[in-house]
């Protein structure tokens, strides 16, 4: 299914859709109320890009930096080339630690890789901390939006869930008593789970730590209990000095959540006594995003969501409408880099209206990639055959003033002798009425008032 | 290794053109009332602040708001009176799994943002200020800085296995947007600003 059609499914039930969208954009204005109180937020945006253009042009030397400090520290690097090594690495890891649980915090590239799967398969437990991500675990969903996983969920739904896995009382759905049985039942996982799994937000090349944000304390309270502590990287997350954290620390929540700062930036910089700490590095594909010119400032993302809060096909689409880990306008540039024919249809899930774009703290060009993907789809063949043929059709038409003109006139026949049938051709026509047609150009209007006044 | 090369000769393939490291003297430069400032982020993001004025003025308000509340630990020593002392080394975590109340202190504060720097030195173990069911935290009035440019300056190339910069109470809103305090951390956060007098 495409993004149209599970978008149309999602729309069906109208209600939730004007809630999704409010919920959505009442992030993206404390958003804006964040920004607005930064009186050098602009600059910041610009230092921010630069230092991720830098990094994206020494890629190479960063990584090895990075690896060669965080070993001195006592951490052990594993470099991955795509999903099923990490996910090897890490099973790896835990077997040889004799470890059949683990509790995880947020970490959206461990969904890209699809490790709970995987471990599942292989009999090891994962229990994901992350509240949102608690629920969908629960719920056997998975996360509609990279910040808030469990954005389009009622509180109702989410009680009912409570009420089966977790014993709140049946109808609770006060957020406050959801989250406190939450909190009672994972301070049980993390005092006794021996390994634990985190995402990270920003490693340091200079230095050889990482850092990572949340607000929950879930992924501190998982390491700092755990005896192995293994940390999952996208190779694009470096970043090159100590420093460059202020830079993006004072950006991330701000754009992400409207905060100033997320209440935790954890920095690891070594295990513990005793403690063994792990990070496996993971290209899967972005060592192919990073060779094509058009589109590897995507590598650029630190992963806010803001993208997504302004979008208004998302925030009427849903996150699942997109089938991908990262979904919005900076998902419908990372997906079809790693498969053009099954997500040909997510640079077209867009208004190029620029929000996006607006709002990125590192200032990615996000629309006009979308609108590059488009070109290179259409030219690879990988457009869905109506699009391209309607497009080629348009093409001959416009070029010649004759077939343009006959055209015209039939079409201006058509509308007026069945509006019903034109609509069904387009799905932008689903919810919109077609303007009625004029009965004559304005080519045939000018020619007409032009005679009567000469004459 | 043989991934390590894979992906790093991946990486080579692509020649960029070469882009300058920005100067980030330019960020930052807040005047005005810091302390002000700093008290105003943290009440807007869950926390609270007290100005004392003295180490002993700390002990006693301490005493005022927890008094016989439970499991109180410090790494300060002019709290030994109000709480357990921790020292680092000899703690298991686990054993900290029903501390009531943590005191610890910070090294810096910032305005901007409510968020207070602690590294692991001063936790007495990485896992103290996230396990206690609250947390208070002592910092120097002198230690208030505007943004966090500040305060990476003044980190520099600090050495440490751990370090934090924590803001207010532990927090969520994965249910509808709505706001909850002390999700799996601390449910409340205080600051004691310390204004030594002599």
């Amino acid at each position: 299914m495409d993004h149209a059609s599970l978008a149309s499914t999602f729309n069906k039930d109208e209600p939730r859709v004007d809630w999704h969208d409010e919920s959505l954009w009442w992030v993206r204005q404390k958003r804006d109320l964040q920004a607005r109180s930064v009186a050098d937020w602009e600059v910041l945006r610009e230092v921010a890009s630069a230092i991720k253009n830098n990094v994206l042009a020494n890629l190479g030397t960063y990584l090895q930096a990075f690896e060669s400090h965080a070993i001195k520290r006592g951490i052990v690097v594993h470099w991955a080339a795509d999903a099923g090594e990490h996910n090897a690495i890490i099973h790896r890891i835990l077997e040889e630690n004799r470890i059949t649980a683990m509790v995880k915090s947020k970490s959206m590239l461990t969904e890209e890789c699809g490790l709970n799967a995987y471990l599942a398969d292989r009999g090891i437990h994962v229990v994901d901390s992350d509240l949102g991500e608690r629920i969908l675990q629960l719920a056997d969903e998975r996360p509609s939006h990279i910040v808030m996983p469990a954005i389009h969920k009622k509180k109702e739904e989410i009680g009912e869930l409570f009420h089966e896995f977790l014993g709140t009382p049946k109808g609770e759905s006060d957020p406050q008593r959801l989250t406190e049985a939450a909190r009672l039942h994972l301070r049980e996982v993390f005092l006794t789970r021996k390994a634990a799994l985190t995402g990270v937000n920003f490693a340091i090349a200079e230095t050889g730590e990482f850092v990572v944000c949340t607000n929950e304390g879930n992924a501190d309270m998982g390491a700092h209990l755990s005896d192995v502590h293994i940390a999952s990287m996208g190779i694009e997350k470096l970043i090159p000095q100590r420093e460059h954290l202020g830079v993006f620390l004072r950006l991330l929540a701000r754009s992400g959540t409207g905060q100033p700062i997320t209440t935790y930036s954890s920095h690891f910089s070594g295990p513990r006594q005793g403690q063994q700490m792990h990070i496996v590095i993971v290209d899967n594909g972005r060592s192919t995003q990073l060779g094509r010119a058009d589109f590897k400032a995507s590598l650029k993302c630190i992963r806010c969501g803001a993208c997504m809060n302004t979008c208004p096909v998302y925030r009427r689409s849903g996150g699942y409408s997109y089938r991908t880990t990262v979904a919005g306008p900076i998902g419908s540039i990372l997906a079809p880099n790693l498969d053009m024919r099954d997500y040909a249809d997510l640079p077209f899930a867009s208004t190029l209206c620029g929000s996006c774009t607006n709002v990125c703290p590192v200032k990615i060009d996000i629309h006009e990639q979308l609108y590059k993907w488009r070109q290179v789809l259409a030219k690879e063949g990988h457009v869905a055959h109506s699009k391209s043929l309607l497009m080629k059709g348009a093409a001959a038409v416009l070029s010649r003033p004759s077939w343009y003109q006959v055209s015209g006139k039939l079409l201006r026949w058509f509308l007026r002798h069945f509006p019903k049938i034109a609509s069904k051709f387009t799905k932008w026509s689903d919810h919109r009425e077609l303007p009625e047609a004029p009965k004559q150009t304005f080519a045939g209007w000018y020619k007409q008032n032009r005679v009567e006044r000469n004459g | 290794m043989d991934s390590k090369r894979k992906i790093l000769d991946a990486i080579a393939r692509h020649k960029h053109p070469p882009v300058p490291l920005p100067d980030l003297d330019r960020l930052g430069f807040i005047s005005g009332d810091q302390v002000a400032a700093f008290t105003a982020t943290l009440t807007a993001i869950g926390g609270r602040s007290f100005q004392l004025g003295g180490k002993m003025a700390i002990a006693e308000k301490v005493r005022e708001l927890w008094g016989g509340r439970g499991r109180v630990i410090t790494t300060l020593d002019y709290l030994a009176d109000v709480g357990e002392q921790v020292f680092p080394g000899d703690i298991i975590p686990q054993r900290l799994h029903d501390v009531e109340l943590a005191i610890i202190e910070a090294r810096y504060a910032v305005a901007e943002n409510g968020a207070v720097w602690i590294p692991e030195v001063l936790m007495g173990h990485r896992i103290v200020p996230f396990i206690c069911q609250h947390l208070a935290v002592v910092v120097p009035i002198g230690a208030i800085l505007p943004t966090m440019h500040d305060a990476y300056r003044l980190i520099g190339s600090e050495q440490y296995g751990f370090a934090c910069f924590i803001a207010g109470p532990s927090k969520t809103a994965d249910i509808e947007q709505a706001l909850v305090l002390g999700a799996h951390g601390p449910r409340t956060m205080t600051v004691f600003i310390l204004v030594e007098t002599t």
